[in-house]
């Protein structure tokens, strides 16, 4: 007998999802709610008074890493599923034919809610160009997807505040829609490969939207949990052990002068050292906790951050295979450029 | 005998689906013919927006993210 097909959502699957969720849901307040008394409950048990350098190093890493781990599951399953209504070929409907600076916006934004995998980043990227999306607004779209994601968001949010996460996010929104309106500017579509130029425009989809119900969507929302926190707990608790370790250890004034404020050539040199380093929004992290936490601006590092992220060597190679060198650097060095200029405006700005 | 492509230009996600694809197959007793396509070219040339891809007797059957047991089973 052949298997129901994935259209039909059968009723006690979604039952047990509509029940389990607000079960679930409850559960996570009350945790969040009760962070700090569950920090200090272990501490104790661990014979460590919060008066020590060791139990308030202690104490912080264990609020600050249930704290992350609570935010990161609940964020990233809601993600998940908001994904599952972004699917590339609707992004790519919502862009073609798009005007130059609404389409980058929109690109910009939509950045965030399509899932995107780096290694994807050229069948998206011809994909779009193919359906009549301008080559600025894709590359807006190509900029903010793997930059300004939701587990840096959270990631930010959960260990430094909304403000700090607010910020990476205007930056790198920001960037890419400068960024992807100056390319689109500099007309190089005769810098695409030539393969890339000959392929016919209006190529239709391989395959029509699959129809998904909402048993789909949140089995998407939780395999998506699964893939995440799988993939990023390490660094959570890495950042914040380092974090910790700083807390309790290290002198106020250690990074501040070599990355703070007032030094002119720390934005630029935060962006030269990011370019050629390369790991996802999660293994940053415990960097960005170790220069945050004493004392380097926050411009600066955010800077780092993006640079690391924006602009990497592999990204930068898959990209090789549709992209000719000319293109490629330009949209290196105006990204670089972009994440420069915002990295200086906001520190000035704070 | 139903011929089977992947296409993806390498990363982790591709590999899983390739593993994931052969042993579900191999469960079921279903002859495949299994084909790893990394050629971008050639990969664009069958539409899909998101890799890794499943084409299944050159029919596009999956595209974007390793594909769900469930789903694989229901190939063969």
């Amino acid at each position: 007998m052949p298997a129901p097909s994935s259209a039909v959502t059968t009723f006690p699957a979604l039952a047990r999802w509509l029940l389990a969720l607000p079960v679930a849901g409850g559960v996570w307040l009350l945790a969040y709610s009760h962070l700090g008394e569950f920090a200090d409950a272990l501490t104790g048990a661990l014979q460590l008074s919060r008066a020590t350098h060791l139990g308030e190093a202690v104490h912080f890493f264990l609020f600050d890493t249930a704290k992350v781990l609570l935010l990161l599951t609940g964020i990233v399953f809601v993600m998940g599923i908001v994904q599952t209504f972004f699917a590339p070929q609707r992004t790519r409907a919502l862009l073609a034919g798009r005007r130059v600076g609404v389409g980058n916006v929109l690109a910009a934004s939509l950045g965030i809610v399509t899932p995107f995998c780096s290694c994807s980043a050229v069948p998206l990227f011809i994909g779009f160009l193919s359906a009549g999306v301008p080559l600025g607004v894709t590359f807006s779209f190509l900029i903010s997807a793997p930059m300004v994601n939701e587990v840096a968001l959270v990631l930010l949010f959960g260990m430094f505040g909304w403000k700090v996460a607010a910020l990476y996010l205007a930056m790198g929104l920001l960037v890419a829609i400068v960024a992807g309106c100056v390319i689109g500017a500099l007309k190089m579509e005769r810098h695409l490969e030539d393969w890339v130029q000959k392929l016919q425009s209006g190529q239709a989809l391989a395959h029509a939207d699959e129809a998904i119900g909402w048993v789909e969507r949140f089995a998407a929302g939780w395999a998506h949990v699964k893939d995440i926190v799988g993939k990023v707990w390490p660094y959570i608790l890495l950042g914040i052990g380092l974090g910790a370790a700083i807390h309790g250890y290290v002198p106020e004034d250690f990074m501040a002068s070599f990355m703070g404020r007032d030094v002119w050539w720390a934005v630029p040199a935060a962006v030269v050292l990011g370019v050629p380093m390369y790991t996802n929004a999660a293994g940053i992290i415990p960097i960005v906790e170790a220069l945050i936490g004493k004392g380097a601006a926050l411009g600066t590092v955010l800077a780092f951050m993006m640079a690391v992220i924006a602009l990497s060597a592999p990204e930068m190679i898959i990209l090789r295979k549709a992209l000719k060198p000319t293109l490629i650097a330009t949209f290196a060095a105006v990204v670089a450029s972009g994440i420069l200029l915002v990295g200086y405006v906001f520190n000035w700005l704070l | 005998m139903k011929s089977v492509k992947v296409l993806g230009t390498g990363c982790a996600n591709c590999r899983t689906t390739v593993t994931l694809v052969e042993a579900v197959a191999r469960e079921k007793g279903a002859p495949i013919e299994l084909e790893k396509v990394e050629d971008l070219p050639a990969i664009m040339g069958y539409g899909v927006l998101s890799t890794p891809g499943v084409v299944i007797d050159g029919v596009v059957v999956h595209a974007g993210g390793v594909p769900a047991r469930s789903k694989v089973e229901s190939w063969f």
